[in-house]
This record gives structure tokens, sequence and C-alpha cells, in this order.
């Protein structure tokens, strides 16, 4: 094996995938996987900032308790799309789509994906999807929520069902592109010496994460295909008049839209598991059961979806059944959880703006699962279901835990991927804003929640007037906060420090290129002798590393 | 374009090797697995419809009965056949393609396509029997809503089945388009691999597109081994016509 100082770094260059060759065309029909992960950036950023648009009009309209600023169905058609958007087509594509995309070639040491063409057909997928759905929002929107509960979508709704829809379904197979990609990419293109107990943990938790894509993603696909279907033709599998019925939609939907929230977080997951390391500069602690915990979470998560129906005239003893497995369900992220702190434990950390959000993300994430077992709890869920504590719950875990993760690896790649550092002071300082901003825009969501405000209503009873004052104003300095990183980041593409090609001085593959790398990944094909986070002197590691030594397919 | 500046010069060139792959083993090996991971998610896709079939036969087996009866088992049963032996034909282009064999490969390639045609030329005449007997659920087709004659299935007007009848057709339609539109991009592919076929593109040692395009077409096949008996023969056993 070889420590890390002796391990030459390549002589700097000046051709990387950034500037060998130019042009709008040279982006476009790109076969890169960087240029790609680029390419998704800036349109997941897009989606954002519209989702974030509405979020803001959601908070606005809640600051006082009559409805105001918007009227009952504008207010529904603007919390819909608030939904779609960032569910869709922010949240889902974020970290597999861009850091992803980028890394999982370079740290198995390879020079691409396995379907470069592919790749690129995601992204015109994804755009499509795109295009379509803000033509649906632009021609008048849609107020179904972003569940599109039947038959009040197949039947009553007077928007735009069928073409946001189109758009949905669309941009699904960027999703399933996208997945299948990874996988075969991982089973089949990893450099010799390269083992699947030596992935970093990042590799594993995508590698989760396009299971439930590929097993998932056609069944909401073909769910909502039926769905407009039977929008246009009146009659349906969902549709009471020919003996169907509507509790269908909701099996079918959440069959994948609760795997679909692991979709959302798998992926932070493992790049928390990268930051809690290498900013510890500690191996993980018990690397196989982080990794093992991310495919139980896969595959268990394909079985709870019917804690989402306990209100409907689901069976009680399937209701029995879905609530513990949604507790059983909870266990390889509280496995998770506790390896990351155990790691933490007499390491030498490091307080960079990454391991910032890496540590907010442990704090948020874990009270985000814990209410969702309040959730998973029959009895209780009957008094919180559709209220503002089922929203801060998952905001608690999709903004809190995987948008964390998200801007955290943003910063933690982002010197690899523009050649260029961001300021760590602004940093630092965003990361707290952002977490400030965040506890109390949700916080006060528990209480009202807890105490009864239902959601998806534009008006409520006065006495709930003053957890939403404190909501908006959080929204406030969170929306502050994001702009923080939004601005630094464009800055520094310009005028930032240039990055070397290690700068945390870490063992990962993808610091042993340059930065920005050259457009084949590595000079050479690397052959790897060590393990993912192998920090800690070579004697010691012989003992942890049980599987050094062993080579596979060193083709 | 990018790939310009790839440093190292190919050493094992066969022209179709891709650049980010080390040799052809490992270039093949990721297209099959590439398509058998498609394949899942085909799988999943047709599954909803298969569960949506599945609740309704159980929940209406009278009226499932009495419109199964009214498809045409004989146009069903030929294009069983007609598929079956499609995908021995394609069988056989996978194996020709193998042993370096063109000529019989192309052959092969264009019988398959030649009896993937005659398989939706026959599912064009059963859809347009449908049509004539109005049994196009809702409102589909404009001008055609769904009301077939009840003394068809032995109903009097206004029987509760009638809307069973609905359903399964509603079924019926969504699985078998959904069929049918495999296979008509199944025939586009099978006109790509012709035309790259008689362009020498494949050889012993380049075969995966034939290979991998194989598998979609064996899938589409087996997709269709289960809706003949779900979709045509049920209660066939208890003397329907
Ligand atoms: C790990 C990431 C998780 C995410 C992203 C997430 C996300 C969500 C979302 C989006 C909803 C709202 C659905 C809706 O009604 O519109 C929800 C509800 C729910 N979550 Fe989670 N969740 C996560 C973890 C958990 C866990 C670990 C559990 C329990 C073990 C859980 C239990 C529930 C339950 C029971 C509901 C239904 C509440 C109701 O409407 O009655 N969630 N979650
Ligand atoms: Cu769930």
């Amino acid at each position: 094996m070889k420590p890390i100082e002796s391990f030459e770094l390549p002589s700097p260059s000046k051709v990387n995938y950034l500037n060998a060759v130019y042009g709008l065309k040279s982006w476009l029909l790109t076969k890169d996987h960087k240029r790609i992960a680029l390419l998704y950036l800036g349109s997941i950023t897009f989606f954002f900032f519209i989702g974030g648009i509405y979020a803001l009009m959601i908070r606005l309209e809640l600051l006082t308790p009559s409805g105001d600023f918007l009227e009952s169905t504008t207010y529904n058609k603007v919390f819909t799309q608030h939904g779609i958007i960032m569910i869709f087509f922010f949240l889902i594509p974020s970290i597999p789509a861009t850091l992803g995309n980028f890394l999982i070639p370079m740290m198995i040491g390879a020079k691409d994906l396995a379907f470069p063409r592919i790749n690129l057909l995601s992204w015109y997928v994804y755009l499509a999807g795109g295009i379509i759905t803000i033509y649906a929002l632009l021609a008048g929107g849609v107020d179904t929520g972003w569940t599109f509960y039947t038959p009040f979508s197949t039947t009553f709704s007077n928007s735009y069902v069928v073409a946001t829809g189109l758009g949905i379904f669309i941009n699904g197979f960027s999703s399933i592109l996208t997945g299948l990609n990874f996988i075969v990419t991982i089973h089949t293109m990893r450099a010799p010496g390269m083992t699947w107990f030596r992935m970093p943990l990042f590799c594993w938790s995508h590698y989760a994460t396009s299971l439930i894509m590929i097993l998932g993603t056609p069944v909401i696909a073909i769910t909502v295909l039926l769905l407009a279907f039977e929008r246009v033709s009146g009659v349906g599998i969902f549709n009471p008049k020919l003996g169907g019925d509507p509790v269908l939609f909701q099996h079918m939907f959440w069959f994948y839209s609760h795997p679909a929230v692991y979709i959302m977080v798998l992926p932070g997951m493992g790049v928390i598991s990268e930051l809690i390391a290498n900013f510890s500069r500690k191996n993980i602690f018990g690397y196989s059961f982080v990794a093992f915990s991310s495919i139980a979470i896969a595959v268990f998560g394909f079985l709870v979806w019917g804690h989402h129906m306990f209100v409907t005239p689901q069976s009680v003893y399937a209701g029995m059944i879905f609530s513990f497995l949604s507790f059983a369900v909870a266990i390889p992220s509280a496995i998770k959880v506790f390896n990351w702190t155990a790691t933490l434990y007499k390491s030498s950390i490091s307080y960079d703006t990454p391991m910032l959000y890496a540590l907010g993300f442990i704090g948020l994430f874990t009270i985000g699962g814990m209410t969702g077992l309040f959730l998973a709890s029959l009895a209780t869920d009957v008094h919180l279901s559709d209220t503002y504590f089922v929203v801060a719950h998952f905001h608690y875990i999709m903004v809190g835990g995987a948008l964390m993760a998200y801007l955290g690896g943003l910063h933690y790649w982002w010197p690899k991927m523009t050649g260029r550092m961001y300021p760590e002071g602004w940093g630092r300082f965003g990361a707290l804003v952002v977490f400030v901003g965040f506890n109390l825009t949700f916080l006060p969501q528990f209480i009202a929640g807890y105490i009864g405000m239902p959601r998806r209503y534009h008006a409520y009873p006065p006495e709930f007037q003053v957890y939403n004052v404190l909501s908006t104003a959080g929204a406030s300095i969170l929306g502050f906060g994001m702009l923080i990183p939004a601005v630094y980041f464009v800055w520094s593409m310009r005028y930032g420090k240039h990055a070397e090609a290690n700068p945390w001085h870490l063992p990962g593959l993808e610091w042993r290129t340059q930065s920005p790398p050259p457009t084949e990944n590595f000079e050479q094909t690397p052959i790897v002798t060590w393990d993912a986070y192998e920090f800690a002197p070579p004697e010691e590691t012989e003992v942890v590393g049980k599987f050094h030594g062993e080579v596979e397919r060193a083709s | 374009m990018i790939e310009s500046h790839a440093a190292t010069p190919e050493i094992h060139g066969h022209p179709a090797l891709q650049h980010h792959f080390e040799n052809m083993e490992q270039q093949r090996e990721a297209g099959t697995l590439g398509m058998w991971i498609f394949l899942v998610t085909e799988i999943m896709f047709f599954g909803g419809m298969f569960l949506a079939y599945t609740l309704y036969r159980n929940l209406f087996p009278a009226g499932f009965v009495l419109a199964s009866n009214h498809l045409d088992i004989t146009l069903g049963a030929v294009n069983t056949g007609v598929l079956i032996l499609s995908s021995f034909t394609m069988a056989m282009a996978v194996y020709f393609t193998q042993t370096g064999k063109l000529r019989p490969q192309v052959w092969c390639l264009v019988l398959t396509l030649i009896l993937g045609l005659t398989f939706l030329g026959i599912k064009a005449v059963e859809y347009h029997e449908k049509y004539t007997d109005r049994l196009i659920p809702g409102r589909i087709i404009p001008g055609a809503h769904f009301g077939p004659d009840p003394h068809a299935f032995h109903l009097q007007a206004g029987a509760p089945e009638l809307a069973q009848i609905e359903m399964f057709y509603w079924i019926y339609f969504a699985m078998t388009g959904m069929h049918a539109l495999h296979m008509v991009i199944g025939a586009g592919l099978l006109t790509y691999l012709i035309i790259f076929s008689l362009k020498r593109r494949f050889d012993p040692e380049y075969h995966s597109p034939v290979e991998v395009i194989g598998l979609y077409w064996h899938f589409v096949d087996i997709v269709w081994i289960f809706l003949f008996p779900l979709l045509y023969l049920l209660g066939r056993h208890l003397g329907g016509h």
C-alpha cells in the first residue's frame, strides 16, 4: 500500500475537461460525464430557483391567518407546483445527476460512465420533461397536490393535470437511465484493485439509490400514464363508475413515492459518509455496516408504502404490518447515524464548510427520522396526518438532510469540479445562516401541526399565527442563506484561488488527479492498493482493512 | 469531439471499441448487463398493469369471463405462434452473428421483422373488430363511445356486468397497446440491425447489439405469452364460445 504522502500527484497541466474543447456545441453534444454533470447542475439550479419562488409565495400567504395574498385556488396551485418542481426536478436528480455523475467514474478509476451517450440522453429527457412541466405551469398550472390523488385529479380538477403528468412521466426516464448507467458502471468499470469493499461509501449509496430508481420509477411512470389516459377517456381503473378503486392509485403512487424519499436521501447519506470520514481523518466506523445499510434501505423501503395510507380504508391488519415495517426500516438509517457519530469519536475534526453541513445533516436528519416514527405509529398518525407536522417531518429530511448534504458535497468537490476554491469564511457563515434559518422555518411547524394546523389551506385560525410568523421569518433567513453560496460560487469560478489537485489532503482516487481533471480523468488507469479512507499508519490498517490484498478483475 | 486528445494509442483496436472501455469483453459485458437492467424496469412497468388486472379479475370474475370470451381466440392463438416463431428466428440471428455467417444472419433478422409486422397486422385487425363492436372504453375515440350491444354478451341492457366488461377492455387495451408499442420499437431496432448487418458492422468479436436487441425481443414475446392466456382464455374450460 502507498501512504498518501508518497503518492505522486500528476504534474499540473493546462488542459482539462473544461478547456479541452470550446463552444456551445462541445457542451450540448458532450459525452463527458463531468460536463454532463455541470449541465445538470445548471438546470437543477434553475428549477430550484423556480421552486424557491413558489415557497416564498406560500410563506407570504401564511404570514397572516386570512387568505389575503392568494386565492384558495391559486394557493392550491402554488403548493402543488412547489412540490412537483422541488421533488421531481430538483431533489431527485440533485446529488445523483451532478455529484454522482461527476464522481462515480472518478472514484472507481474509470474514464467515464458505461454509457456516455445514454448519460447525455438522460439530460435531454430531463429537459424535455422540465419544459413540458413549465409549459403546464405557464398555461394555467396544476392544483392536485404533488400526490395527484384520484378521483380529484382524474375527474374534478380543472387544471393541467395531463400536461404535468406527461412532464413527470418523461422526466422519470432520465432517472431510470441514470440509475441504469450507475449500476452498470459500478459493476463493470472499476479499475484494477478497486474491489467492492474498497469503494468509497458514496458509490455504495448511489448503487442503492440506482436500485430504487430502476425498480420504482417505472411504476410511477405507468401510474401517471394510466391516470392521464383515464382523465382523457373519462373511465379507467381508478374510476368508481366501472367499479374501479381510487385508493388503488394511492397504493401505486406510494409504492414509488415512499422509495423515492430514499432516492432523495440516500445519495445525501453517501455524501455525509465521505465528509465525516474525510474531515475527521479517520476510517469510517463499521464500513461494511454503512455500506449494507444503504442496500437494506433500498430493499425495505419498498415494503412500507402503506404508512401514507393509514387514514384510508386500508385494512387495519395491513396498517399494523406497514407500521411495524416502517419502524424496521428506520434501523438501517439509525445504523448510519450511529456509525457517523462513532467515527467522530476521538478523531481530529476540521470544521471546514462541508463538515459544518455534514454535522448539520446528522442532527436534522435524526429529527426528521424520529418524527417519521411518530407518523409511523398508527394511533398518533390519525392525529398528525395531513397536518403541518407531516410538512415539518419531510422538510427536516429533504431540506435539513438531503439539501444540506448536497450543499456540503458541492463545497467539498467544488475545487475538483471547477479548479477554484470558494471563500472559506463566507462558506462557514453561509452554512450557519442556512442552519439557523432552516430550524426557525420548520421547528415551529412541528408545534403548529401537533396542535392541529392542517396542511394545504391558505387560511387558518388566528391562534396558529405566531408559529407561521416565526416560520416565515425563518424562511427569509433561509432564503438569504442560500443566496450566499449562490453568489460566491459564481464569483469563485472567475476570481477564486486556484485549487491544487488535492486541497484537502485526502486519499480518495478523485483527489489523485489534477483539478479540474483531464477529459479521461486519469493519465493512466490507476491500480488501487488501498482502502477508502485509509488514513491510519500502514501497520494498523493491516488489521483493520480485512479486504486488503484482494484484487479483483485486474484485466 | 472530446475524445480527441486521448493520449494513449489504441493497442487492441477493434473499430467498435469505445474509448472508455479497456477491451471488447468489458464493453460487451456492460451492454448485456445494461439491457438486463432495462428489462427489469420493463417488468416493473408492465407490473403496474398486471396488478390492476389481478385486482379487477378477482373482483369481477363474471364480467371478465364474458368480456374475454368475446375476444377472437383464433387470431390471438395465431399471433402467439407468430411471436414464438419470431423468437426462434431472432435466436438464430444471434447464433449466426456469433459464428460469423452473414447471409443467414441477415435472413433471420428479416424473417423476425416480417413476423413482428405480421403480429402487428393481426393485432390491427382485432382492434378494428373491437372498434366496430363499440368496445373501445370511455370516450377515447370521439364519436365512438363505449356501447356494445348487450345481447352480444347475453346480457340485458343496463346489466351491471357491462361496467365490468368496460373495465376489462380498458385493461385489455392498456396492456396490449403497450405491448404493441414495444413491438413497434422492436421493429425499428430490427431495421437498424438489418442495415448495419448489411454494412458488415458485426462480426464474431463484436455482436453485442444483435445479442442485446435479441434480449429485448424475447422479453416482448414473453410479455405476450403472459397476456394471451390472461386475456383470451378466461373461463374457456367452462364452455364459452
Ligand atoms: C428518510 C427520508 C424520508 C423522507 C424523505 C420522508 C419524506 C416524507 C414525505 C414527503 C411525506 C409526506 C407525504 C405526503 O403526505 O404528502 C412523509 C410522510 C410520512 N413519513 Fe416520511 N420520510 C422519510 C423518512 C421517514 C421515516 C424513516 C419514516 C418512518 C419510519 C417516515 C414515515 C412517514 C410517514 C408515516 C408519513 C405519513 C404521514 C401522513 O401523511 O400521515 N418517513 N415522509
Ligand atoms: Cu413514506
